[in-house]
């Protein structure tokens, strides 16, 4: 068929993009000393805060850009960032919130108000890096849970930031979790006690607002012995042409039979198709099963960003532990997306599953980086991987660098990969049964994604499919 | 009036040009059965028919219910009532049959102002069918064709038909690979299918089908064209003589 027919069917033009005009309280580009004191300062931070920033600059200073990625960008000139931008007005309810960002949340879908009423969701949203509104914090007081701004976390629950915070990832982790501990200017924090079950799904929505500011959140999620719960992270960006640099870190920890699962939907502007104006997404995403029997899951659905760097990780230290990763990327446009996971077996009898799928149509680029590491103590260990691409077109790729590493020859690792393409002749036999083309591209599509879309809850799932259909397929007719 | 009339045409895959003059015209209510040498361009006439992205039109027009349909796109002609079961069916991983199925009897409904059919009222509906065609339940939940037998592929496109309900049905080789039984029970709902109205282009090798289905017309198709159009009884001549004994009729 036509090119033309498939490149109009994959182009749906950027639906979320419109800006949020609220007035910011920006400190001037650039990032030296100064700017880290401002932004303590700005956050009412205690003293030893600052140090640990001031720390990670000095180590950043030391590093440089890590080059390997399988993706290609304008060199990024961080003194001509803004590294602090808050909203002026400090809304104290929901009342108080500016309605513009109220509007932004209609059109995204996700209008707070329908969410207070939605069954048990608690959205702790993040506008331009302060937490604007939590919701819900009265019942998940009443089991204990904390969950908070990483600010307030830190002025408020300082030994358990000091205890975890940087305990995943370190601050000399990789260049862009050390620019990103000295510079985080705002995150969310949650603890669950020991044995609780979180009563309801905690979700935060992030929006990059301001013109030309770096996003630089934080997310600490521990779950204490016996505890679960289950995070989403949703996100979207209004349409711009700057790039916008984007560097979060988000540690978990979980205890001996604990769990969490950490849904992310990522849709950030994704540049246009020679790929001016996206996000530039440089994520480090880790978790420890610290303890026996815990489990870390990872889903996430990535369609926005003009590049993507991101490995959300699991490490297995507790026997018996379980790392997930679940993951569909998309790219299309100019988007390159280099993601993957690392699953590092330490503990014994620790098993670990990677089902990643990839869609690459028009000239976006998508590479799956897996690492699967045994340990020399991790007797019993299991891993199984499958990575599956997806090519709509022929001008887009699919990479796929498995990595293994394995000290334990007792381990067993499967992995398996497949790259499909979806073929003129699948879609001929669709449209002849009367469907047509964007349906069918979207069908093909969703049944490739569905072991993904199966592991989000349930409300979640239901938004992912609908992105999916804006990125794949706005603008055929 | 004819259902689909099929004039002086000319298609070409690729540089090839494959239909060479061919003429041909569905009467309703009738079955023409379509026989020719492999090669002769029996599927690129179906796939001309319903508009498939190889085949170009160089020449001639092909009208159904007289409108010319040439400018159409697949979809559309398909929602009009032009039904093709496939020679070879595609597989489509990850595609859910029940899903698609009620998706295209939906798209259907709606592009003829009905209401859709809910998941309950569809599976009803279907039921219907999947027992007389002899399938098993699973093959409904199963992707699209994925992995199925050649039989089985064949009776997945018969329901198809059955619940799509569609005006022209062309099979091509719908009988090919068929067990007894499955002929029998493809047989059945073909016929099932007759109304008086209903235009069918049945392509195929083999007289055994025809001995169910009774067609009123069979047409040889060589090298691009049909080179003759007779009664049943053409049937047992080619058995006995082939194709080569079949001089082009003035
Ligand atoms: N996609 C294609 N590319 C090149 N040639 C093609 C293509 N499709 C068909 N052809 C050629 O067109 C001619 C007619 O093919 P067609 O499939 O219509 O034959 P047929 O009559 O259906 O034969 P059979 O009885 O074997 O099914 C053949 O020579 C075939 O090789
Ligand atoms: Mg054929």
């Amino acid at each position: 068929m036509a090119q033309e027919e498939i490149n109009k069917a994959v182009s749906g033009e950027y639906n979320l993009g419109f800006e949020i005009d609220i007035e910011t309280d920006v400190v001037p580009p650039g990032l030296n000393e100064d700017t880290i004191r401002f932004i303590s300062k700005k956050k009412e931070e205690p003293e030893w805060m600052l140090e640990l920033r001031l720390k990670a600059l000095k180590k950043w200073q030391q590093m440089t850009e890590p080059t390997w990625g399988h993706v290609e960008y304008e060199p990024i000139d961080y003194q001509s960032i803004s590294y602090f931008a808050a909203p002026k007005k400090g809304p104290e309810s929901l009342d108080e919130v500016d309605p513009k960002i109220l509007e932004a949340y209609k059109k995204l879908g996700i209008p707070l108000e329908e969410q207070k009423q939605l069954a048990g969701v608690a959205v702790d949203a993040v506008v331009d890096s302060v937490s604007v509104k939590t919701t819900y914090t009265e019942e998940l007081n009443k089991h204990g849970v904390i969950f908070c701004s990483i600010s307030e976390a830190i002025r408020d629950y300082p030994e358990l930031i000091k205890k975890y915070m940087f305990s995943v990832v370190p601050m000399t982790d990789n260049f862009f979790a050390a620019l990103n501990s000295a510079v985080f200017t705002d995150g969310t924090f949650v603890y669950i006690p020991k044995g609780v079950r979180c009563p309801m799904e905690l979700s935060t929505y992030f929006r990059i607002n301001a013109l030309n500011t770096g996003q630089f959140e934080r997310t600490l999620i521990v779950a204490d012995e016996g505890s679960y719960v289950s995070y989403n992270e949703g996100c979207s960006a209004p349409t711009r042409d700057e790039n916008q640099l984007h560097a979060a870190v988000v540690e978990l920890v979980a205890m001996k039979d604990a769990e969490i699962k950490y849904s992310t939907i990522q849709n950030w502007y994704p540049g246009d198709e020679n790929g001016k104006g996206g996000i530039y997404n440089f994520v480090t995403k880790r978790g420890i099963c610290a303890g026996d029997n815990a489990k870390i899951s990872w889903t996430q659905v990535e369609t926005g960003s003009s590049i993507t760097w991101k490995y959300p990780s699991c490490i297995l230290k507790g026997d018996n532990s379980v790392g997930e990763f679940y993951s569909v990327a998309v790219t299309t446009l100019a988007q390159q997306a280099d993601t993957g996971t690392k699953m590092i077996h330490l503990g014994k009898n620790t098993s670990s599953t990677i089902i990643s799928k990839g869609i690459s149509a028009m000239k976006g680029q998508n590479t799956y980086r897996g690492l699967v590491k045994i340990g020399a103590n991790a007797d019993g260990a299991r891993n199984y991987s499958e990575c599956d691409s997806l090519l709509i077109g022929d001008r887009c790729g699919a990479h796929t660098f498995p990595y293994l590493e394995s000290k334990d020859t007792k381990g067993q690792v499967e992995h398996e990969a497949t790259t499909s393409k979806i073929s003129d002749e699948q879609l001929f036999y669709l449209r002849q049964r009367g469907i047509n083309e964007e349906d069918a591209v979207s069908m093909i599509v969703h049944g490739f994604c569905k072991e993904v879309f199966s592991q989000l809850p349930m409300e979640y799932a239901v938004e992912a499919k609908a992105l999916l259909e804006l990125t794949l397929e706005g603008s055929v007719g | 009036m004819k259902t689909l009339e099929i004039e002086n045409v000319h298609a070409n895959i690729g540089e090839k040009e494959i239909l060479r003059g061919l003429n041909l015209a569905l009467e309703p209510g009738k079955v023409h059965a379509i026989m020719g040498p492999n090669g002769a361009g029996k599927s690129t006439l179906s796939k001309t028919i319903v508009g498939h992205y190889d085949v170009e039109v160089t020449e001639g027009d092909i009208r159904y219910k007289g409108k010319s349909i040439l400018d159409m796109e697949p979809e559309e002609r398909a929602l009009e009532g032009i039904f093709l079961s496939f020679q070879h069916p595609v597989e489509i991983p990850g595609v859910n049959n029940a899903y698609f199925l009620r998706m295209a009897v939906n798209a259907k409904r709606k592009h003829e102002g009905k209401e859709e059919l809910n998941a309950a009222e569809f599976l009803r509906e279907m039921k219907k069918y999947l027992e007389m065609l002899g399938m098993k339940a699973d093959m409904i939940s199963r992707s699209l064709n994925e992995g199925f037998s050649g039989g089985e592929k064949k009776r997945n496109e018969i329901l198809q038909m059955l619940m799509l309900q569609p005006d022209v049905i062309i099979l091509d080789e719908i009988d090919s690979g068929l067990d007894i039984d499955a002929l029998r029970a493809v047989s059945e709902g073909i016929n099932m299918m007759k109304d008086g109205k209903r235009s069918f282009l049945v392509i195929t090798h083999y007289s055994r089908i025809l001995d169910y289905i009774k067609p009123d017309y069979i047409h040889v198709l060589k090298e691009g064209r049909i080179i003759k159009t007779a009664g049943s009884e053409l049937v047992a001549q080619l058995e006995e003589e082939g194709y080569e004994s079949i001089e082009e009729e003035a």
